[in-house]
């Protein structure tokens, strides 16, 4: 364990209409097992001592799950890390000593910024309710066992079913796509059995809401999947496609 | 009509568009490797492919394949700068699994395209142009493909330029191709990576393929059954 | 004292009473939904699933959340699985032997006719959950997979890999979306409760603040419910979530509705151990690793001392100079004892100095025999994403060096009193999930929290609200500017005025942060009249200091320190509550442990003839003045009382 030094840059803007600017900040004697969080706590906690405005950002339970956090950090939605992980999940064991680490917010269309890094995401709710979903009636479903799923497929949706809906998908496309999003819902429910029946229903709608909401078109550039801290890949953006032309054709 | 109201439906629009034209680079490829075997062959397909009812036509679909897949790129790229939002990232990283040619797809394309525009006016222009308009200097040599294959080539500022081109297309095709699979539906974890291995070994290929005819006559190689031509055509004199 | 508190639970033998109540209650008729309102505040399993059931039935929804989406409420971060006695397994369970657990497990201080409907309904979430899309763990056949969980001896824990409340909370959450899509639930998220609104002594509304403008609104309904979580964060440093609070259930608190059994507050064993005073939240590390982990420290104390200066390694340690202490001590459940016990069998050991890392607060937990029998791929496909995890935030690879764990807060079993119907003291106010009290006693087991919430949402509040809300239809819908909402929205407004006019110089975390000490310290785990005693004073003190040295920087809109402070505000007097039952209750059980309470071998020793009742705190009108003890005695039909032994 050591304790390190650097410049913090991050993003201040009042609303949605305001033009934002970065401030700076001096950290002095950080120690490398704190997390990324709790550095900004650190920041707050002197910017409040000196009587200034605290710096806002989204974050809740700081373990990764609940898709709260999203800061793009030093050119990265969450921040660099070898294997997927949340901004959460970063800790100050990844920065050296004297480096300028910039925090933005998420930059899309798709996702205003309510203030500073706080960003309004409502946009992946609307999707959802397009059609994100089995059509079940509380307590009328058959017995959970009548459904026999191959363990492969199971298992597929379960990885698809991981998204935690954080949005760093979009922060990071240049296109400000929400595919990996929207085809990781599609994807889960296209695999199992329950979700067969209102498949063609489901890529349509949902697809229909996303472009009316204004994100933009997938181009393939993958780095949607480079950035996922929950590791989907675009296999379901693959699937979203088949399941909406197959739809589509079907019409 | 969902080819153009969805995102995915305009993206199967560029997909389909592209397709098509890699098939028509490889007749294309195909065509001119003849032309490094026999000039006499290559100039019986000119022939063949000049201003005949269904040569024109199918010029004319191409030219609709080209027009679409480059209206539909500025159209999908406008939209998509729009979802980007007006505040750009003041800083940004890009991760090693992003292909840099995939993030600029449209700066090939209209290499692509300046490119396609001097290539029309190398060939097309003094072929299949000359025998529509019936123009009586051009029309002697209308046929000829070979001669103005050489006559383009051995100019080096075309070869050079030529090569860019072939570059960019390169570029272009090598993430066009598995793109095109993954948006028409017909990719996963698996068959990603035989597309990019597929689109990769394709692409370079079709590259080669041109590359090999335009160097050829660049060094002054002449089929055996034609005569050397005057540099005639070369900007520089 | 002489209060009388009726649960009413329905007449009959336990197997019975759901059914019975069910055929028996008043229903409302479809038409009449659409005339009836109900708020719903909270996304989490409880109230997603309640407002999306509500929903579909016709009633009219509002639901609540103080995320920016209901999918980000807390449930989410639960790990290990939730139970049902759907005896897939053929290892012969039943819905009694889950009802007799849960209330074993519970150290008998569970309401049994609640337990049993947990149980029974428990089959029917797991059906309701695979129809919604759940990818819950299969075998090769296609089947439902099924594990062992934290106490149990049966396999009843259905899975989907570490991220079990994750699936399930996705899954409410689309059924939520579909009725949201539907028209029947409208969402407001980025809001936050602040009070409840009664007229004639009948919840009729909430005052909420919109977190992002910072206005205060009103919202009118025919009833409310209160699905808002459990109160860990009073400890400041606990597994729940940052925004995790229980202002919720404390507004209803002040407005009437008893708070009971405070004092049962989980400490699960296996987080991942303090590293410094700047630490926000501690990590938990599932439950189910305990499964193939062996939990030990040392048996020497220089070892002990080497380890915490770091001169040695965990894996230096020779095995006979290891004592698997738990396996010694309870040879039947050995590491699967439950929570309460591991933990405060690892406080035991830590306490006598044979803590493992830099603070002494910390004990192994070993996969290293696991990997030697069943090889590093079986344990990585088992484990894999938590030992990534643990390494992300440790920098120490559990493959090659033993875990580190200790104990923290994690469940509060304690929480606002409900009835059978799940109906508040104050008439149609409701609460479910961890936020109400009912069914996990004095300790809760392990992926049992997850069928509470569910069970509550889907299968009880909707049909229990009915028998309330079925004399209302006559009531026409409340308009917001009636006196009493006018008089709640000036109480919050003032509420406000006065923290902000504070104008001292300590941010709220720093305050928070000695709140959670003196929680943890005389309110934490081992507790002693003379200590809670002192930690009742240091409390109301730490309060002075709050409401004479807060900031609060001075905005419109967004003023994340604001909603910090309210929250701190309402810890005080949860935390007075905690310390107050826990005072009063003479006698250790499940999650709560008093030191003078012990038998020679250290085990809770708990007092039936006493103790054997429901704590109700009524507050008093000012946060100043301590609360008043009512008492709901425990009716145990269908189950003996005996002393829990894990030992054989």
């Amino acid at each position: 364990m050591a304790n390190i030094s650097f410049t913090i840059k991050y993003w201040k803007q009042n609303g949605p209409k305001d033009k934002g600017h970065f401030d700076t900040h001096e950290m002095k004697n950080i120690p490398d097992d704190t997390s990324f969080l709790e550095m900004l706590d650190i920041l707050n906690e002197e910017l409040i001592s000196a009587g200034k405005e605290p710096f806002v950002f989204d974050h809740d339970c700081r373990e990764g799950i609940c898709g709260m956090c999203s800061l793009y950090i030093n050119g990265t939605p969450h921040g660099k890390t070898e294997r997927g992980a949340t901004t959460c999940q970063l800790y100050m064991r990844k920065f050296k000593d004297g480096d300028t680490i910039t925090v933005e917010p998420w930059r899309s269309a798709g996702f205003p910024v309510i203030k500073d890094c706080m960003v309004d995401r409502t946009a992946f709710d609307k999707i959802i309710q397009a059609g994100g979903y089995t059509t079940v009636r509380t307590g009328q479903p058959q017995d959970a066992n009548a459904i026999l799923i191959p363990k492969a497929d199971a298992d597929e949706a379960m990885d698809c079913a991981s998204c935690i809906g954080c949005g760093a998908c979009v922060a990071a496309c240049k296109n400000g796509s929400a595919m990996l999003f929207v085809s990781s819902k599609v994807s889960q429910l296209a695999l199992l059995p329950q979700g067969k029946v209102e498949a063609a229903r489901r890529a349509k709608n949902m697809i229909a809401k996303m472009d009316e909401l204004g994100f933009g078109n997938c181009t393939n550039t993958r780095a949607c999947e480079a950035v996922c801290p929950k590791c989907e890949t675009i296999s379901n953006i693959a699937r979203l496609n088949r399941e909406f032309i197959k739809a589509k054709l079907a019409d | 009509m969902w080819l153009i109201n969805s995102s995915i439906g305009r993206k199967v629009v560029m997909s389909v568009t592209g397709i098509a034209l890699v098939l028509f680079l490889t007749f294309h490829a195909s065509m001119n490797v003849v032309a490094l075997i026999s000039a006499e062959g290559y100039n019986m397909i000119c022939e063949f492919l000049g201003a005949n009812w269904y040569a024109v036509v199918a010029t004319l679909g191409l030219a609709a394949l080209v027009a679409l897949h480059f209206i539909y790129a500025i159209w999908l790229t406008l939209q998509n700068r729009k979802a980007r939002g007006n505040n750009r990232y003041a800083v940004t990283d890009k991760p090693a699994m992003v292909e840099w040619s995939s993030q600029n797809m449209l700066v090939l394309g209209i290499i692509v395209i300046l490119g396609m525009g001097l290539h029309l006016y190398n060939f097309w222009y003094n072929m299949m142009y000359a025998e529509l308009v019936h123009d009586p200097e051009m029309i002697a040599m209308a046929t000829n493909g070979v001669y103005h294959i050489a006559k383009t080539f051995s100019c080096p500022v075309y070869t050079a330029i030529y090569m860019v081109w072939l570059a960019a297309l390169w570029f272009h095709l090598n993430h066009g191709i598995w793109s095109s699979m993954q948006t028409m539906g017909w990719s996963g974890h698996i068959w990603f990576c035989r597309w990019k291995v597929i689109g990769t070994i394709y692409t370079t290929v079709i590259i080669l393929m041109f590359a090999a005819v335009a160097l050829a006559f660049a060094f002054g190689y002449v089929p055996c059954d034609m005569q050397a031509p005057a540099c005639g055509g070369c900007l520089l004199g | 004292m002489s209060k009388t508190i009726d649960s009413r639970i329905p007449e009959g033998p336990v197997a019975e009473k759901w059914t019975n109540y069910k055929a028996h209650q008043k229903l409302v008729n479809p038409k009449n939904k659409r005339k009836l309102d109900i708020i719903v505040v909270g996304t989490g399993l409880a109230g997603a699933s309640a407002a999306a059931s509500l929903g579909e039935m016709g009633f009219h929804v509002l639901n609540f959340c103080i995320q920016d989406s209901p999918r980000r409420a807390h449930s989410i971060a639960a790990q290990g699985g939730i139970n049902a006695a759907k005896n897939y397994q053929n290892d012969g369970d039943s819905v009694y032997r889950l009802f007799y657990d849960t209330v074993k497990g519970g150290d008998y201080r569970a309401r049994e006719a609640n337990v049993y409907r947990l149980a029974e309904v428990s089959n029917s979430i797991i059906d309701q959950c695979v129809a919604q899309g759940v990818p819950f763990a299969r075998e090769y056949g296609g089947m439902l997979a099924n594990r062992s969980f934290g106490g149990a001896q049966v396999s009843r824990t259905f899975y989907a890999k570490g991220q079990t409340g994750q699936q399930l909370l996705l899954g409410a959450y689309s059924a939520l979306s579909c009725q949201v899509n539907a028209g029947t639930v409208k969402l407001y998220t980025r809001y936050e409760m602040l009070d409840v609104v009664l007229i004639d002594g009948r919840a009729r509304g909430i005052i909420a603040r919109n977190l992002i403008t910072g206005e205060i609104e009103r919202f009118a309904a025919h009833a409310v419910v209160i699905g808002t979580g459990g109160y860990g964060n009073a400890y400041f440093l606990s597994t729940n979530a940052m925004g995790c609070n229980c202002s919720a259930a404390i507004a209803c608190y002040r407005k009437g509705a008893y708070f009971a059994n405070p004092s049962y507050v989980q400490i699960h064993p296996t987080c991942i151990p303090v590293h410094g005073d700047k630490q926000s939240k501690l990590t938990l590390m599932s439950e189910s690793l305990r499964n193939d982990g062996r939990i030990w420290v040392p048996k020497k104390l220089e070892d002990a001392k080497a380890l915490q200066a770091g001169t040695k390694k965990g894996s230096q340690i020779p095995e006979e100079d290891r004592d698997y202490y738990l396996e010694r001590r309870y040879p039947a459940f050995g590491n699967l004892v439950p929570r309460d016990v591991a933990s405060r069998a690892a406080k035991e050991r830590c306490d006598k100095g044979f803590g493992v890392n830099n603070t002494g607060l910390a004990v192994f937990l070993d996969f290293s025999e696991a990997i030697r029998d069943f090889g590093k791929d079986t344990i990585a496909a088992r484990y894999g994403n938590l030992f990534d995890m643990y390494e992300e935030i440790t920098d120490v690879s559990p493959y090659n060096e033993p875990m580190m764990i200790y104990p923290a807060i994690h469940y509060t079993m304690g929480g606002v009193w409900v009835d059978y119907e799940l109906q508040t003291s104050v008439k149609g106010l409701f609460a479910i999930g961890e936020c109400n009290f009912s069914d996990h006693g004095a300790n809760r087991l392990g992926a049992s929290a997850l069928m509470q919430g569910l069970a509550d949402g889907y299968f009880v509040l909707p049909y229990t609200i009915q028998n309330y809300l079925a004399d209302q239809i006559t009531v026409p819908r409340f308009s917001t500017s009636l006196p009493e909402f006018d008089q709640a929205e000036k109480d919050v407004k003032d509420r406000i005025a006065r923290l902000m006019n504070i104008k001292g110089k300590s941010s709220v975390d720093s305050i928070h942060k000695k709140l959670g000490r003196i929680m943890w310290d005389y309110v934490g785990m081992g507790r002693t009249a003379e200590g809670l005693q002192k930690g009742i004073q240091m409390i109301k003190e730490l309060r002075k200091e709050f409401y004479t040295d807060l900031f609060i920087p001075q905005l419109d809109g967004v003023n994340t320190e604001l909603e910090k402070a309210l929250r701190l505000e309402d810890f005080f007097l949860m935390g007075l509550l905690v310390a107050h039952d826990a005072l009063t209750r003479n006698e250790s059980c499940g999650g709560h442990f008093r030191e003078e309470y012990q038998t020679e071998e250290g085990e809770a020793k708990r007092d039936d003839e006493n103790y054997f009742y429901v704590g109700c705190w009524e507050y008093q009108g000012d946060d100043e003045k301590d609360p008043v003890l009512y008492k709901e005695p425990l009716v145990y039909e269908a189950i003996k009382v005996q002393t829990r032994n894990y030992k054989s």
